[in-house]
């Protein structure tokens, strides 16, 4: 099987512009992965299905990650203009000083497809695309033209991360009920709070818990059977 | 019905417009019939639901809708550890507890690459196979019921699959929900006096196939109601993303136990069965046919299996934190690929735990199967798919 | 009717049909963890924490999964709950007490929960929303 570097070769060769880029996985499994841009991706998918050596015919696995916005904390050397006091003499001099900058990385959605072959027998190739932000610009081009197996994955992706797929033959929820509006597995999701009280209680609501059994103390079965008195 | 060659190239020419299903018109006059399937039906295998559009008997149109079993198990998984997990994978094919727990163990031992000790991929194996055994007599005995057998064949599977079962229970403690796999071997031994048992279970399954097949496979109403029905064409299933039983029954050779060799599978001798037709006749007698090469699977690994430990003693099973990354682990499922897929940001939770359904992708091609024949075909056909809703819908 | 398994706010609704559907005299089951209160799966955003929310339950069987000896002995305990019930007084069955509830509102899937979370008549405590989604929980 071909390397990472040599598939994103015979991309480039093939179609060109395709803005093909290599993401090392850093972990023991060496499954690298190629970003494609957006714009290219369902021309380097046809590429990769109908390329005689590759003959990637078989999508396994589609699926979203959410990367949300983060916040960066950098220490930058800042040139300063300072005004001074030296000797009773006020002189302005230039200081490189050290301060924190925080800055906030904008977040993304990612669509993760890993291909097989199967008449070749190798794999998996893992090629990825990501939306250009969170909110608005969420579209991303469809390959359920290319490989019919996405079309269930893409529309649980829709569902449960918000990528709108353009090109999709039939993009609705697949798992939640038509109405529902949210996005569950995005990370910022807050669930409905329906339930009543925590499993393990502890601080006010261990309180209510004692007081509770307390109450209800002496009227069980078990109770009743050893005579125990009910408390009032 | 051809066994495996050690070649697995198939022809995949494909004809224009194959990537849809066709339209079908309806003739005659008068209206469609709308009817949804579900989600509380007798023959669907959980609550599942299929919006038909029939023209008298034939259907037009099939769209299937799930979610009615959506336990957000994925989500779940972002809060806890990654071993915390492993007694949820349990519940997701639960019919297959024990191959669901190892594809998981799989893709965690590839994310850290941590080693399995002999014993352990020995056990592993036998109880896979059990378990394929279990998971291909009941999807016979329940597609039989399907066809209107009311549920005595099915008795018969469930004999020999409660034989299993207390198998396992005896091993590790549950009938079902075993959470018996770890990262990096096995939770619990097995006592000689457990193989013994095996080995005694498995001199009476031999006889139990072939009283199934004689029963079944020369009977003509199952030949009648199967032969010919929800034909599936090979480029279209591998297009599809079938995998499984589906996909060999369509005659593509492709069983990831002889592709990947993932565990110790390349030391079992065992062929892969191959249909000629694609229709449910063909899925039965795969299914029928690689219980029978499970069988032989599973005789090897009794005589082979090795003394010595079934978990790495330098394994760190709880609070283990892997190195930021991502992997993709996938097993042959009894239903198909079971995949997982687990990116790790260095913490001692997953950042993001995929689950690859065999299930839900083997439906993609259900309304391609389906249109043209007669609703109570649908129902077969459906069966024949062999899904399970905790997988489907996690 | 024996309710095994999860029970989502998809299926809800269903479940809440068909039991009104369901001729008197009837009787509810609620096998495994997960049709009691939601079991393992409690933390979920599409999991409904216990049918009992919207039904009335006779019987509740633990365990996940629970064994078939359980369920046999749930189908006993039922039978020992019905020969409890005398035919006059308080104690009487639903079917002969004409001002007993036998048909309960079905809930609707709103676009964030289902709306109302409990039925009052079955669930006596309150669960305050059922409409929380995406944002900050005041």
């Amino acid at each position: 099987m071909k390397t990472v570097e040599e598939i994103k070769a015979a991309i480039d060769a093939a179609v060109p512009g395709a803005g093909v880029e290599i993401v090392p996985n850093p972990s023991v499994s060496a499954q690298h992965s190629l970003r494609l841009a957006p714009e290219a991706a369902v021309a380097v998918a046809t590429f990769l299905r109908d390329d005689a050596e590759l003959s990637l015919d078989f999508l396994s696995n589609a699926t979203g990650v959410d990367w949300p916005d983060k916040e960066v904390a950098e220490k930058v050397k800042v040139t300063r203009l300072v005004t001074k006091t030296v000797d009773g003499v006020e002189t302005t001099a230039e200081e490189t000083v050290e301060e924190t900058q925080k800055h906030v990385v904008p977040g993304c959605l990612e669509a993760v497809y890993h291909l097989f072959s199967v008449a070749r027998g190798h794999g998996p190739v893992v090629i990825r695309m990501k939306t250009a932000n969170r909110t608005d610009g969420v579209q991303l081009p469809s390959l359920t033209p290319v490989w019919r197996s996405a079309e269930f994955q893409e529309r649980e992706i829709f569902d449960l991360f918000g990528i709108v797929f353009t090109g999709h033959p039939d993009l609705r929820r697949l798992l939640m009920w038509e109405e529902f509006k949210d996005h569950p597995m995005r990370r910022d999701y807050v669930e409905p709070d329906d339930f009543e009280y925590e499993p393990t209680a502890h601080d006010d609501v261990l309180k209510r818990a004692e007081a509770h059994r307390s109450r209800e103390q002496g009227s069980g079965i078990r109770d009743q059977e050893r005579g125990v008195e009910a408390a009032q | 019905m051809s066994s495996s060659a050690t070649d697995i190239s198939v022809d995949l020419a494909k004809p224009p417009g194959w990537n849809r299903p066709p339209l079908i018109e309806p003739d005659g006059e008068g209206e469609l019939l709308e009817l949804a399937m579900g989600p509380h039906h007798p023959s669907t295998h959980g609550v599942f639901r299929m919006d038909v559009a029939l023209d008298g008997e034939r259907v037009i149109r099939l769209k299937p809708v799930f979610g009615y079993l959506h336990r957000n198990h994925e989500k779940l998984a972002e809060g806890m550890s990654y071993l915390a997990s492993m007694p949820f994978t349990d519940r997701l094919d639960y019919m297959c507890p024990l191959t669901n727990n190892w594809a998981y163990a799989l893709a965690v031992e590839k994310l850290t690459g941590q080693e399995v000790p002999e014993r352990a991929e020995y056990l592993r194996v036998i109880l896979g196979e059990l378990t394929r055994v279990v998971n291909h007599a009941s999807a016979i005995g329940f597609l039989t019921q399907e066809m209107g057998a009311s549920g005595t064949p099915l008795m018969y599977a469930f004999r020999e699959r409660e034989k299993i079962l207390d198998l396992f229970e005896a091993l590790t403690g549950a009938r079902m929900m075993v959470n018996y796999m770890r990262f990096g071997g096995c939770r619990v031994d097995a006592t000689p006096a457990w193989l013994a048992g095996v080995r005694k279970v498995l001199d009476g399954l031999p006889k139990f196939a072939d009283e199934f097949e004689n029963l079944l496979c020369s009977n003509e109403i199952v030949m009648a109601r199967a032969q010919g029905v929800g034909i599936l064409r090979p480029e279209l299933a591998v297009n599809a993303g079938i995998t499984g039983p589906m996909l060999r029954a369509s005659g593509v050779n492709y069983d990831i136990r002889k592709v990947d060799k993932y565990g110790i599978y390349d030391r079992f001798k065992f062929r892969v069965p191959l249909g000629d037709h694609g229709d449910v006749y063909d899925r039965f007698m795969i299914r029928l046919l690689e219980m029978r090469e499970s069988f032989g699977i599973i005789d090897q690994a009794l005589k082979d299996i090795p003394g010595g430990p079934v978990m790495d003693p330098k394994a760190k099973v709880r609070g283990f934190r892997p190195k930021a990354g991502e992997a993709y682990g996938r097993i042959e499922g009894p239903k198909g690929e079971l995949g997982f897929y687990l990116i790790s940001d260095g913490g001692p939770n997953p950042y993001r735990y995929r689950i690859r359904p065999p299930s839900l992708i083997n439906l993609t091609v259900l309304e391609d199967m389906c249109l043209g024949s007669n609703v109570a075909d649908v129902v077969l056909i459906f069966g024949s798919v062999d899904i399970v809703l905790g997988e489907v819908d996690r | 009717m024996i309710i095994s398994g999860t029970v989502t706010k998809k299926m809800a609704p269903q479940v809440v049909r068909l039991y009104n559907q369901m001729a008197e005299p009837k009787y509810v089951i609620a096998m495994g963890a997960c049709a009691i209160s939601g079991g393992p799966f409690k933390q979920g955003y599409n999991v409904l924490k216990g049918i009992d929310r919207y039904i009335p339950v006779d019987v509740h069987i633990p365990g996940c999964p629970p064994r078939p000896e359980a369920l046999l002995h749930a189908f006993i305990t039922l039978q020992k709950k019905i020969d409890g019930q005398s035919l006059t007084g308080e104690n009487r069955p639903r079917h002969l007490n004409v001002e007993a509830q036998s048909e309960f509102p079905v809930p609707v899937q709103g676009e964030h929960d289902l709306e109302p979370a409990s039925n009052p008549g079955v669930w006596p405590v309150e669960i305050k929303t059922g409409t929380k989604g995406l944002g900050t929980r005041d």
